[in-house]
């Protein structure tokens, strides 16, 4: 079966052609959970069959790819239900453009998964950029000009430093004469080998190239204008899937500098980066008066718990991999929850939004329940996966760390629940109950599905997800 | 490796220096696809031996960085109607003389990198740093969009001449999907542009300023 790493990713991009040439301006975004079930259905069927994953060139299902492969193609499978019913809100519009590149980032993002090479993963992700910024323009104003304008700029030089640190790794072993091939079970192998300079100045290039795109401080300047101006399905995708592809990229170059023995050097970078996203998210939440821009300082917050948990290694990687699923499920949940408060508003300032939950039951409750998830509150997944990561900062005796990992999701609640329960309380402005926008199935359901599946992660998890995550927290630590 | 490499990555720095210095946005942009055009002609050299693929590498590079890239550019210039950067944040004569040290501190950064026997005493490696720390001088301190877009562009030379190592090493197919990637950024940040100039009826970037806390 070499056909399915090339269907998982092809499949989309067809799709992404299709919906180029369909005229249907209604039925044109039914591709999209169309693709989305049959991306799903495709992603488990491979995650069952270990036979399927086998390697095709220099395309690699390795463990954490597993992982990341079902969060995106779960993220995408309820998003694309969602997108039917905000299209249809937007019926006016020309989704063309909008359908055909969700369809293709989906396929780039498959692709990013699977690319065990590091330049085809550099190039697959700089065409996640490309593919991104026309989704984030989507509403023309200029406000979202500007957004699309700071994205492209700032991620094109991120990219553009990631693609130097990949020629410095190459050149750490074309140094020491290694047959310098690009491929990371070749960079693993010879880890131990590799010019120890280089090394250290190609990871320090690649952790700000590609932690520019997860939106690590201080390179997360794009991440409130894009995520606030961007319509709420993109910034769930882009939260709850691009990051993560940009995560596994720091992650894997993370695994060789381990293989190279240099996990104190790489783990204490990603901790010190780890606790200054959360502190600078921190600052920015507290008083944050516009609801995406909040979520968007939420997903700083976040990408600098999953770096920091992987610096600790041990537990605090296992804790990290757990936390990029619970993260996604949750943030789906309020991007979503966010975009349904924004249209009956017609604001996402809190200056105007009040009383949602009495101006839309369901996505009001739900934003709400989102909050307390997200902020690391019992009974939902991101507690289990926040508190694995303390643990492991307290047992590994890094007391300062956790401490501090502490100090700063006690200050993100509190800023963050005044925002939120400014939003949800209270009574509906008498302007917003002239907006005829109501909660409707396709823009509903899907949030609860998300809701749903971060409160299972909380109470129980299932099997087959803990082998995913125990194998590629064991797989990090090896050596192929 | 040849001779010519050092005479030409000089000739690169000193263009460096002078798109610094110039005001008039369409100079900047010509000098940016000469300097393009000169790199295109480096994968040729740095081969031990003639090959047909370093060709396909050399003529792709030097049709795109040398002659469409600054031609969309200018094109784009032509339909916002600009002509000049105003006066940029750090002025035209200062950010030479940064570019101009950025040349000596690249020298002293290269020396701490360990070298292979075979790229011994070439200024691949200075020259590529100093490149990528003049395209972020531009990146930073120019106001107008087509400006910072040049400021990029500069940014992907400097890491084109580091790849001049990794010549035999890196897979064709990479190479092309470099390639590729900075086509369709370049062409999507020009619509891009566009359509700032249509919104704000500017190319200012400092009018770019809704979004902020």
């Amino acid at each position: 079966m070499i056909a399915m790493a090339f269907a998982l990713i092809l499949f989309p991009i067809l799709m992404a052609g299709v919906a180029m040439a369909l005229p249907g301006n209604r039925t044109r975004p039914w591709l999209l959970p169309l693709t989305g079930v049959v991306h799903l259905v495709l992603t488990l069927w491979t995650l069952a069959k270990p036979e399927l994953q086998a390697p095709v060139g220099w395309l690699v299902l390795d463990p954490p790819g597993r992982l990341i492969l079902l969060v995106i193609s779960l993220m995408f499978f309820l998003s694309g239900f969602y997108a039917v019913g905000y299209l249809r809100y937007r019926g006016e519009w020309s989704n063309r453009t909008f359908t055909s590149c969700l369809l293709a980032f989906l396929g780039v993002m498959t692709l990013v998964v699977w690319s065990h090479h590091l330049g085809l993963m550099w190039v697959a992700i700089e065409a996640t950029s490309l593919l991104t910024a026309p989704l984030i323009y989507f509403n023309r104003t200029p406000r979202s000009i500007e957004a699309t304008w700071k994205y492209l700029l700032v991620c094109s030089v991120g990219i553009a430093l990631a693609l130097l640190g990949s020629f410095f790794l190459a050149y750490a072993s074309l140094h020491e004469g290694l047959d310098s091939s690009l491929l990371f079970e070749d960079l693993l192998h010879h880890a131990p080998r590799l010019s120890k300079p280089w090394l250290h100045t190609a990871f320090v290039l690649l952790l700000v190239g590609y932690g520019t795109k997860m939106g690590l401080a201080p390179m997360h300047t794009w991440k409130p204008d894009a995520y606030g101006e961007a319509p709420g399905v993109v910034g769930a995708l882009l939260a709850g899937g691009l990051t993560n592809c940009a995560f596994l990229a720091v992650l894997r170059i993370y695994h060789v500098t381990v293989a190279a023995g240099e996990q104190a050097y790489s783990g204490r970078l990603l901790i010190f980066m780890g606790l200054l996203s959360m502190v600078v998210a921190g600052i920015f939440m507290v008083g944050q008066r516009d609801l995406k821009r909040m979520l968007a300082y939420s997903s700083v917050e976040h990408m600098g718990i999953l770096v920091l948990g992987l610096g600790m290694g041990g537990l605090g990687t296992w804790g990290a991999l757990l936390h990029l699923l619970n993260n996604a499920m949750t943030k789906g949940v309020l991007f979503l929850s966010a975009g349904n408060i924004r249209r009956a508003y017609d604001s996402k300032s809190i200056a105007e939004v009040t009383g949602a939950m009495r101006r839309l039951p369901l996505s009001g409750t739900l934003f709400l329940f989102g909050f307390i998830a997200i902020t690391g509150s019992p009974p939902f997944g991101p507690f289990v996966s926040e508190f694995t990561i303390v643990t492991a900062a307290f047992q590994s005796g890094r007391y300062v760390t956790g401490g501090l990992f502490l100090l700063f999701l006690l200050v993100i609640f509190l800023g963050m629940g005044g925002t939120v329960l400014a939003a949800v309380q209270g009574r509906p402005s008498g302007r917003s109950r002239l907006i005829p926008y109501r909660d409707t199935f396709l823009t509903g359901a899907p949030v609860a599905v998300f809701m749903a599946l971060s409160l299972l992660l909380g109470l129980w998890i299932p099997g087959p997800i803990r082998a995913l995550v125990d194998q590629a927290a064991h797989y990090l630590e090896t050596r192929p | 490796m040849s001779s010519l490499i050092d005479p030409i990555l000089v000739a690169v720095l000193l263009l460096n220096i002078f798109a610094l210095g110039n005001s008039r946005i369409t100079s900047v942009i010509r000098v940016i696809g000469a300097q393009g055009g000169l790199l295109g002609v480096l994968p040729l050299l740095v081969q031990e031996h003639f090959g047909l693929l370093p060709l396909l590498v050399s003529i792709l590079t030097v049709a795109l960085k040398g002659l469409i890239i600054p031609f969309m550019l200018l094109r784009a210039m032509r339909e916002a109607q600009i002509r000049r950067e105003v006066e940029p944040s750090v002025g035209f004569l200062p950010s030479m003389i940064l570019g101009a040290l950025s040349i000596g501190f690249s020298v002293l950064l290269a020396q701490e990198l360990p070298m292979a026997k075979a790229h011994l005493g070439l200024l691949l490696v200075p020259s590529s740093l100093s490149t990528v720390l003049v395209g972020f001088i531009m990146l930073t301190t120019r106001y107008k969009a087509i400006s910072q877009v040049v400021g990029y562009l500069i940014l992907e030379n400097g890491i084109f001449i580091f790849g001049m190592l990794l010549v035999e090493a890196m897979p064709l197919m990479v190479e092309l999907g470099v390639l590729l990637d900075l086509f369709v950024g370049i062409f999507v940040i020009t619509i891009i542009v566009n359509h700032i100039n249509e919104a704000f009826s500017s190319l200012d970037t400092r009018k770019l300023s809704a979004l902020k806390e």
